[in-house]
Parts: C-alpha cells; structure tokens; sequence
C-alpha cells in the first residue's frame, strides 16, 4: 500500500498548497495544522472515493480521520477492504 | 445575579486575548459627514483631526452628495421613517418595488430582491435555491458573509484555489453528478482589489452546466464601461444567474442590499431566504437616497471616469515612489509592507500627518501579507491624493522601504 501514501501525498500537495507553502511529509497535522479546512476535506473524501472505488461513510470522514496522510491510508484501507 | 464574576473574568480573559493578539478592533469617533476630508476624534477623547480618507468605500463619492440628502429627506417626508413589519407582511411600499425593478434594469438581469444588508443577502441566498443535492463551488478567498450563507446551506462545499480556472474545471468535473452545481466568487476581491475572470469562469459554466454567483460589492456602480458591475467589464452581461451585491458601498454608503438573478432564483429568495422572511427591510430614507444615486449614475458616467482616473494617478504615483503594490486596476490599491508591526506603524505615522488608511494583517489577510489597504473615491480631488503621496513617500523614506523589492522589505523587517 505504499503507493496510496504517496498517491495521497501529492494530491494534498497538489490541492492544497500554495508555491510559498512549505514542504509536508506523511505525519504533517493537515486539519489541526490548518492546512486543510474542514470546508476543503470534501474534495479530498470524494478523490479517495472516485480513485478507490470505495465509500467511506459521512460519520467515519471526521476531521480526526483526515489529519494526516498516514491516518488517510488507515481510513483508505477499511474501507478498501 | 445570573452574571457572576466567573463568567465576567472568562470574557475578560478572552478580550484580552484579543488584545494580545494585537488584533483588537478600535473605533475611530468621526465628527463630519462621509467624504474625502473628515474631522476624526481618535483615541477617544482626544481632540478633532482634519484628515484625509483613504479607507472607505465611498467609490463614487455618493455618501453625502447634496442630492442625494435631499432625495433622502423626501423619501423621509412622503413614506415616513419606518415600516414596523417584514416585506410580506405590511412592510413592502411602491419605492420597494421600484428600486427592485430599477436594479434589475441597471444590473442586466431577470428580477431583484431587497435585503436589509449584503451580508444578509448572502446569508440567505443559498439556503433559499440548493439543497442536498447540489454542490458550492466558491473561490478560497471569498467574503467572509459568503462562507456565513454555505455555511447556512446544506448543500455539498468545496473549493478551488483563488482564481485557478484549470483547479475550477476539476471541480467540476469531480462533482459532475451533482443535480446542481454553484460556482461561487466576488467580482473584486475586497483584500486584493483583483478582479475575478468572470468571462472564463461564465464559459466553464456553460461546458459543465453549471450556475455562475458573484458578489460585486465592491463593483457595482463603478466597474465596467458604465458601471454596471463586474460582469459587464468582462463582457458577460446577462450571463451571471445570481448577483449580489450592497447599496452601503458605492450606492450612497448608507445601507442595504439584494440578490439581483434569474427571476425563479430570485422568486425562491422572496418565499424562503431567512434575513428576507423575518427581518424589517430597508428604511424608506435609504430607499429613496438609492433611487437618486441610480438617477445619478444613469444620466453620466462622470463619477467613474472620475474614479478611474483617480485610480490611475494614485497606482503611478505610489509606483514611481517605489512601493509594492498588489497588481490590479480597481479603486482598492493595498501598499504591501508584509510585517505587521510596520503596517501599524506606518498606519500610526500617517495618521500624524494627516492621512486616514489602515493597516490589515494577519488573520485578516494571510500571514505574511501585511498591508495598507488604499480605497480611491471619486469624491477625491488630484490635490487629495497628492497630500496623501507626500505622506506616503515621506513615511516609506523614514523606514527605508522604497524601492525595495517584496524580499528586501522581508529581509529588512521578518514576516
């Protein structure tokens, strides 16, 4: 599952940093951080849903869930089977 | 006593977290009408000041023009001071409806509704036509009242990064099985005094089916060939379905907006948007001033012309001074000085000579960013800006920032 990691990555780097922003890694605090807002996860729920072929349920999809890309692979694994 | 000294202290500790903070808002006591030269009581108690402003959204120099007043005095004599009930009940006069009517003519669209306030306008817009089937796509920098109305909506948020046609598309494409999708942005971005690529944004409408919303407040009245707005500077007249927009800015300054779109948008506004429903709307006086100032603007476009050429003189001067300015070519010209601390002392130190601008920083622009942000009025006369550029260069001379480079001022001061 390596790939995931990496894959998620560069989208959070993709989709959510500005040129100016500095570099993150796997554990960087996304939500708490600031980086993502709670507004913005949607994007993020639905591009793991639609790459995946998953669902990952409203009350799962909490801002805990989405602090990190590492926690993201967590939650992409459950529901990946 | 219910308000123990318990929760006092927890207030004060929160106030003076504010203050810590250094983001503590102070009023300034200002003694005169609305224009380019006021008298200001600041701090407190102090004696009067005669200044220049160069802070308010006076654009078109309306707030206290003479006809104006008077048109307002006789709304005041011939429909009273208030309607003590909400539109639908018995709080709607034919002025209502007339100022509707001619906003829809002035704007280009199919209907318009009154709200107490913009902010009220767009608090109550989205509830009012998505629902849960639907998706907001809005511009990340987008007025803070816009958040407040997707908030309010149970509709699907989402955004893209500011002015990024190619990260707009993706949304759109991402959210292709929404029943309706919302593209959401402010036609000048009050910060940045940007304007939004409305042409290109109407054109990806068109390819995903998408509706187009814009809040022009800070260009109705004076942005495009005849002040239409932001949609007629971009060429894209009739093709916004929802405008927005304030008649407490350019319109008079007094109070007071609407939802200005496609007539079943606007109709669904009327029968169910919150601040409509169960708020009083705008007081006759303010209705009437509104009416005189369209007169105004649709007998010549003066005022405008006047404004952009103010504008011009404004962005050269402080260019040939050698400031950073943020690029556009709107009335809001934000002076870029990046650390906070020195955009309050370079707010403090024109103050002293006479010149009324604020310093914005950090939470209200991002980190980083400091600034002085300038609003030019058509109620500005050459000498006005003149006076303020002298002070500008002579305070810019004192902290050594003129004709550095954005990275030698961050150099000089941090961030």
């Amino acid at each position: 599952m390596e790939e995931i990691k990496d894959v998620v990555l560069n989208y959070v780097i993709e989709e959510y940093l500005e040129e100016d922003d500095e570099e993150i890694t796997y554990d960087t605090p996304l939500i708490s951080g600031g980086i993502v807002d709670s507004f913005s996860m949607v994007s993020l729920k639905r591009f793991l849903e639609n790459k995946y072929s998953i669902s990952i349920p409203d009350e799962k999809a909490t801002p805990e869930a989405f602090d990190s890309v590492n926690k993201i692979v967590t939650l992409v694994r459950e529901f990946a089977g | 006593m219910s308000y123990s000294e318990t929760i006092r202290k927890i207030y004060l500790d929160q106030i003076d977290q504010i203050k810590n903070a250094g983001i503590f808002k102070e009023e300034r006591f200002i003694h005169s009408s609305q224009a380019a030269d006021i008298e200001v009581e600041f701090p407190a108690g102090s004696s009067l000041k005669k200044v220049i402003n160069m802070c308010a959204n006076n654009y078109l120099g309306l707030s206290s023009h003479p006809d104006v007043v008077n048109a307002a005095h006789e709304g005041l004599d011939t429909r009273g001071y208030g309607m003590s009930s909400v539109r639908f009940i018995c709080g709607t006069q034919d002025i209502h409806r007339e100022l509707e009517n001619r906003m829809t003519q002035f704007l280009g669209t199919e209907d318009t509704i009154l709200f107490p306030s913009c902010m009220d306008a767009n608090a109550g817009v989205f509830e009012a036509v998505l629902s849960d089937q639907d998706v907001m796509i809005s511009d990340r920098l987008v007025h803070a009242s816009i958040i407040d109305g997707i908030r309010l909506c149970s509709a699907m948020h989402d955004t893209f990064k500011h002015s990024n046609m190619e990260h707009l598309e993706n949304k759109l494409q991402l959210h292709a099985d929404k029943r309706f999708k919302m593209v959401i942005t402010d036609g000048v971005f009050s910060m940045d005094g940007d304007t939004a690529k409305l042409d290109e944004m109407a054109g990806l409408c068109d390819k995903y089916g998408a509706m187009l919303f814009v809040d022009d407040s800070h260009a109705t009245g004076f942005i495009g060939k005849t002040g239409r707005g932001t949609h007629e500077k971009c060429g894209v007249l009739g093709n916004v379905d929802i405008i927005t927009t304030t008649f407490g800015k350019a319109l008079g300054g007094a109070s007071g907006g609407c939802v200005s779109g496609r007539k079943e948008l606007v109709e669904m506004c009327r029968q169910k948007a919150r601040p409509y429903l169960f708020s009083n709307t705008i007081a006759p006086v303010v209705v009437s001033g509104v009416l005189k100032v369209l007169e105004i603007l649709s007998e010549s476009t003066e005022r405008r012309d006047k404004l952009e050429n103010n504008t011009k003189h404004w962005r050269k001067g402080l260019t040939e001074a050698g400031f950073v300015l943020k690029e556009g070519n709107t009335p809001i010209v934000p002076v870029m000085l990046f650390n906070a601390k020195l955009s309050q002392n370079f707010s403090k130190d024109l103050y002293n000579e006479g010149i009324y601008a604020i310093g914005f920083f950090f939470p209200v622009v991002p980190n980083g960013q400091a600034r002085i942000r300038t609003q030019i009025s058509a109620g500005h006369d050459i000498h006005h800006l003149d006076k303020a550029l002298e002070a500008f260069v002579k305070i810019g001379k004192k902290y050594g920032i003129l004709g550095l480079t954005k990275q030698e001022i961050i150099e000089k001061y941090g961030l």
